[in-house]
């Protein structure tokens, strides 16, 4: 049985599958991981860690590539 | 911190695993620096790889091979060693002889709604769902160009997904040109077989592009034109990809020659610099079974082991007649680079529309007066795109290579006494 | 082919346009002439800082005008251009730098330059991310920064507006006696020939007293509200100062898209682009050690540039021995902010008008009789 991870993600709480990358669960949660220059809404294009469209701020730090981290339990996301 | 190998491999991919094997079974300290969270590059990702990935990795576990795990390489502090960045530190890794794995990227080319959420790669959405994106019942087009259209359509499928359409813009007796040279490659026959007994219930289209997506906030709807004909169609994930580009920047930033968008390479795999060799997609896109031949040449070589590099030659040979096909039928048609209207965003990381970019002579004009190219992806989304619509050609590299803590790019190398006098 | 203008001028960075733009309104008959790039040079290397400097009375006047100018032009200036009245906080990091801080703002008082002396705790109030203690700074409010490739863009634009004719992607093979000519054959006559061609200006002119001063920037990410003013420490005066050795200083600046640009080095001997490691770990050291939360930032890009330098720190603006040649050249650190200030002082020495300040701390004649540099 695989296990579960929670996490928050814009202040709201899910549960991901153990192994899930963080740009997995936000598109899961129907999310969004940051707002471009221009104000657009962006959610993750490449999948390989290069486009960084997927960047948001992860326990604080901001510009992480959520397609490149694994959730962990009780970490933060905001959308950047 | 510094550690030293007799052979550095820069990607854990085929090309990288196949290099470090061959190197390592011929007594050779060998590390592979790779970037990812597992090993196996972008094609063997997650737990449905083939039989043949589960035995190189058993055998990459088997040799020697210390494996440096989510480390980027982004900058060469010093002669003969590269600087990665792991976990926030700095790794300094000093090299006797350096194999270049780096692999290849999608080509994204811009048309209107293309940054939408939801609207990916055709790898990019393939990857998401390897690492955990639901695609259970939801509806996806797949569109752009090149062999990963149909594996992933297949694999989508596999995965509970309503695979809509695929539709890619090469012409239909080019692919069927292409498909006809597969007959000899018995294994490559075998998959494309199965694909398309997989896809039988999914509408194939060719000649065909996507013009437009559309949604409020999100993906709701992909136009796609044929001919003169268009179609929208309601889906929630359009995985959009124009086939394969070398990632040549570590490569060029070590002052290798690259010609026509390729590391350039003699028979044993070396590059114009000494010591420093470059097996798999940075030589010419050719799929996996070139990135292993290429990556054992690369292995022994380096390891002094010319025999047994040379046995794989003919094989290459074979393999690279595939690679120069696959360049052939997937050229891009030249109606593609029209899609972009001039509210179109070319890069994404600077929010840079085609109105601003038209205009410019250069590469660096435009990064200059636009910022195009100038944001964190550092060209590698923007710069095929513009290198296809406007024949820009991208132009020099400096470290870092990516972008990188800045404790890391300041941290002093240590030299050692050999080092400091060459 | 020959076509005939009232002035050319060689190099389109940020100096040549300023002095194109300047001339041409003016009523003079301009072609600007540009290898490359516009702001391609130097102009793209550099930080976009405006700024006053002291070093001499000559820079200081120089440097106060050309701020001034900077004022006044703010407004009309495009979003592109990035202009940012952020202001200088000169940082001192002991107490004979504070007793600098005083000293400055004496000297910026008598010459109705504006600033503010910072204590410890009002600095740290304002810059959060510098280290703690520091005795204080000197904040001088009216220095700005902006992006100095699209002011070149813009100043070009400017000149085209009244009337000047650019030549772009073409290479001056002699500029000199009435008659610049370029690679393709064309050849252009002018009574006045302006080179404004930056670390380049020996290629055409090889005895002039310019030699090329590498240096180093990095930028960041977006982190916006990291740091709010330029940031310069006042130990930059000794590395601008020093005409002889490499060195490194503490200079970040925030631009308006929340990235930071963080300085600077210098060095001479060192004339290929390529980035240097061991300049760049001294320049990050110096910077972590004023800013510690800066070692945690992402960094995207690292470059490389030449400034001209000239013996005395002043640039080269005014006549030759050739009676059609021009100089405005030699800017090293301040082409940036002098820009304005050349064209003017250039535009009004060819017109015969008055200055607001005189030119001839600057004229190219001072070196006449120099032979080498020490």
């Amino acid at each position: 049985m695989p296990e579960r991870v929670a996490l928050t993600i814009n202040g709201k709480r899910y549960e991901a599958l153990e192994g899930t990358t963080v740009a997995a669960a936000i598109m899961n949660a129907g999310a969004t991981c940051r707002t471009s220059v221009a104000q657009q809404a962006r959610g993750p294009l490449c999948g390989m860690g290069i486009c960084f469209e997927c960047r948001a701020t992860v326990n604080g730090k901001p510009h992480q590539r959520t397609c490149q981290m694994i959730c962990e339990n009780g970490m933060e996301v905001e959308t950047q | 911190m510094m550690q030293r190998f007799d052979i550095v491999v820069a990607g854990g991919g085929p090309a990288g695993m196949a290099a470090a094997v061959s190197a390592a079974e011929c007594g050779k300290q060998v590390a592979i620096v790779d970037d990812n969270l597992a090993p196996g590059g972008q094609i063997w990702r997650g737990k449905d790889i083939p039989a043949t990935a589960k035995e190189w990795q058993a055998r990459v576990n088997t040799a020697n091979v210390t494996y440096l795990q989510e480390a980027r390489i982004f900058a060469q502090p010093a002669p003969a060693m590269v600087r990665a960045e792991q976990n926030g530190n700095y790794l300094d890794i000093a090299y006797q002889k350096l194999i270049l794995a780096t692999g290849a990227r999608e080509r994204f080319l811009p048309f209107p709604g293309w940054t939408l959420p939801n609207v990916l790669g055709t790898g990019g959405l393939q990857a998401l769902v390897k690492s955990g994106l639901s695609i259970e019942g939801k509806s996806v087009v797949v569109a752009g160009s090149g062999p990963l259209l149909l594996a992933v359509a297949a694999y989508l499928r596999a995965h509970g997904a309503k695979v809509l359409a695929v539709c890619e813009q090469a012409p239909f007796l080019r692919l069927l040109t292409f498909a006809t040279s597969l007959v000899t490659d018995r294994e490559k026959l075998r998959q494309a077989i199965a694909y398309k007994l997989q896809m039988l219930a999914v509408p194939f289209h060719t000649s065909c592009w996507p013009v437009s997506a559309q949604g409020r906030g999100k993906l709701e709807s992909v136009t796609l034109r044929k001919g003169n004909r268009t179609r929208t169609i309601v889906c929630d994930y359009l995985a959009c990809g124009f086939h394969l580009v070398p990632n040549t920047e570590l490569a060029e930033l070590l002052g290798c020659r690259i010609a026509d968008g390729k590391v350039a390479v003699d028979e044993w795999q070396q590059t114009s610099v000494l010591n420093v060799y470059c097996a798999g997609e940075p030589t010419g896109i050719g799929g996996v079974e070139l990135a292993l031949i290429e990556g054992q040449i690369a292995g022994y070589a380096s390891a002094g082991e010319q025999d047994k590099a040379r046995a794989f030659f003919h094989e290459r040979a074979n393999r690279r007649d595939f690679a120069r096909k696959l360049e052939e039928t997937f050229a891009l048609d030249p109606a593609l680079k029209e899609l972009a209207s001039d509210d179109t965003f070319v890069c994404r990381c600077e929010d840079v529309p085609y109105r601003a970019l038209k205009h410019e002579d250069s590469w660096r004009a435009a990064k200059l007066h636009t910022r195009c190219g100038m944001g964190p992806c550092q060209g590698r989304i923007c710069g095929p795109a513009t290198e296809f619509l406007f024949g820009w050609s991208t132009g020099s590299v400096r470290p870092p290579i990516f972008p990188t803590t800045l404790s890391c790019l300041g941290a002093t190398p240590e030299l050692t006494e050999l080092q400091e006098t060459r | 082919m020959i076509a005939t203008y009232d002035a050319v001028v060689v190099g389109a960075g940020i100096v040549g346009a300023a002095c194109a733009c300047e001339l041409a309104r003016a009523g003079m008959r301009m072609a600007i002439v540009e290898a490359e790039i516009i702001g391609g040079g130097a102009t793209a290397a550099g930080m976009g800082h405006i700024v006053v400097m002291d070093d001499s009375p000559a820079q200081l006047a120089l440097t106060r005008y050309a701020q001034a100018l900077w004022n006044e032009l703010a407004s009309q200036l495009p979003a592109s251009v990035e202009y940012d009245r952020c202001g200088t906080l000169w940082v001192a990091s002991d107490e004979e730098e504070m007793r600098e801080v005083h000293r400055k703002q004496a000297l910026y008082t008598s010459v109705d330059i504006s600033t503010e002396v910072l204590d410890s705790q009002a600095l740290a109030e304002a810059e959060p991310n510098l280290r703690r203690p520091l005795p204080g700074a000197l904040l001088v409010p009216f220095d700005a920064v902006l992006y100095p490739p699209c002011a070149a863009v813009y100043l070009v634009e400017c000149a085209k507006l009244a009337g000047a004719v650019l030549y772009l992607g073409k290479t001056v093979t002699g500029a000199e006696r009435g008659r610049v000519v370029l690679s393709d054959g064309t050849e252009l006559s002018s009574a006045h020939i302006i080179h404004a061609t930056g670390a380049g200006a020996t290629r055409l002119m090889p005895h002039l007293p310019v030699r090329k001063r590498k240096g180093h920037l990095v930028i960041t990410d977006r982190y916006p509200d990291f740091v709010r003013h330029q940031l310069v420490e006042l130990g930059y005066l000794k590395s601008a100062h020093s005409i002889a050795s490499d060195s490194v200083a503490f200079n970040v600046q925030p631009r308006r898209t929340g990235q930071l640009l963080i300085g600077s080095s210098r060095q001479y001997d060192d004339t290929g682009p390529w980035v240097d490691q061991k300049t760049v770990s001294a320049m990050l050291a110096r910077a972590f050690d004023f800013l510690p939360p800066l070692k945690h930032l992402s960094s995207i890009r690292v470059w490389t540039g030449f400034r001209a330098a000239t013996p005395d720190k002043l640039p080269l603006i005014g006549p030759t021995e050739d009676p059609s040649v021009f100089l405005a050249t030699g800017h090293e650190g301040l082409g940036i902010t002098t820009s304005l200030a050349t064209a003017h002082l250039l535009t009004n020495h060819l017109l015969g008008r008055k200055s607001a300040i005189p030119l001839q701390p600057y004229l190219p004649e001072r070196f006449a009789r120099e032979v080498a540099y020490a």
